[in-house]
């Protein structure tokens, strides 16, 4: 299981500025191991962002997205307190969602 | 004169490239448009993504450093000020496979993202805006980087 995303959500003008950290690899796919082999590529291929349940943003990543990537969005008319949860999936199958509630 | 061990990383290349024409059942989920990203130059890519060519516009603006040290991690940003942007693209020209993103925005969040791309070596970046009404517009700034970020 992939570790958790860092989010924060922060109130700023009847808008939520929100900055996600995910931790993820992000093999490009075209890198060599010491051996002299291809690594394959190993990367978020789709994200979602939910605002209080209803989705506001979702995303298609290749590889030349970075390691751990960061992405940064703001929602608009949220208020502290509501909550904003990220999902993302890997081209491997695997998933992760975190959650944030909007801070003042 | 090419060497043995260049001819083997060669044909390791070749190996593996044919090994990834087959089909992919990890991207069985069909959000994930495989076309697009897995082209080549950009003119690919926008017929991937089943859109027209690009038109140079000022209501798109990209943020992206003169010159990025590290090109592993290079932020860029994308914003408009236009009304109705449906998805904001980033791509990379130089990069093996030049897609790097596609957003897809509702009416409930600004058309401004920002992210983090890998750029192989220096290139021009691009950040494209598909607006509802089916127009394509874009910004493009070129970035130097003073070391690779892809790796091989």
């Amino acid at each position: 299981m992939a570790d958790p995303m860092r989010i924060r959500a922060q109130a700023a003008g009847g808008n939520a500025t929100v900055k996600v950290l995910m931790s993820h690899d992000m093999e490009t796919g075209v890198r060599k191991d010491g051996a002299g082999k291809l690594i394959p590529a190993w990367h978020i291929a789709e994200v979602t962002a939910t605002h209080n349940g209803k989705s506001v943003l979702t995303a298609e990543w290749g590889t030349g997205v970075a390691k751990n990537p960061f992405l940064q969005f703001t929602v608009k008319a949220a208020k502290v307190g509501d909550k904003i949860a990220i999902t993302w999936k890997d081209n491997h199958g695997d998933s992760r969602t975190d959650e944030a509630t909007v801070a003042a | 004169m090419t060497s043995r061990r260049e001819i083997l990383k060669h044909s390791a290349v070749v190996a593996a490239l044919l090994g990834t024409t087959g089909l992919f059942p990890q991207y069985a989920n069909a959000a994930f448009n495989k076309v697009a990203f897995d082209a080549k130059n950009l003119a690919d890519v926008y017929k991937g993504l089943g859109i027209g060519l690009p038109v140079l516009s000022s209501g798109v603006v990209l943020q992206a450093p003169d010159i990025a040290e590290n090109g592993a991690v290079v932020p860029v940003g994308a914003t408009s000020s236009l009304p109705g942007v449906k998805q904001i693209l980033f791509l990379v020209e130089k990069n093996p496979l030049p897609l790097i993103a596609v957003f897809n925005l509702s009416d409930r969040v600004d058309a401004a993202i920002l992210t983090r791309t890998k750029m192989a070596q220096s290139s021009d970046i691009y950040a494209v805006a598909v607006m509802n009404d089916g127009k394509v517009l874009y910004a493009k700034k070129e970035v130097k980087v003073t070391l690779g970020g892809c790796g091989g």
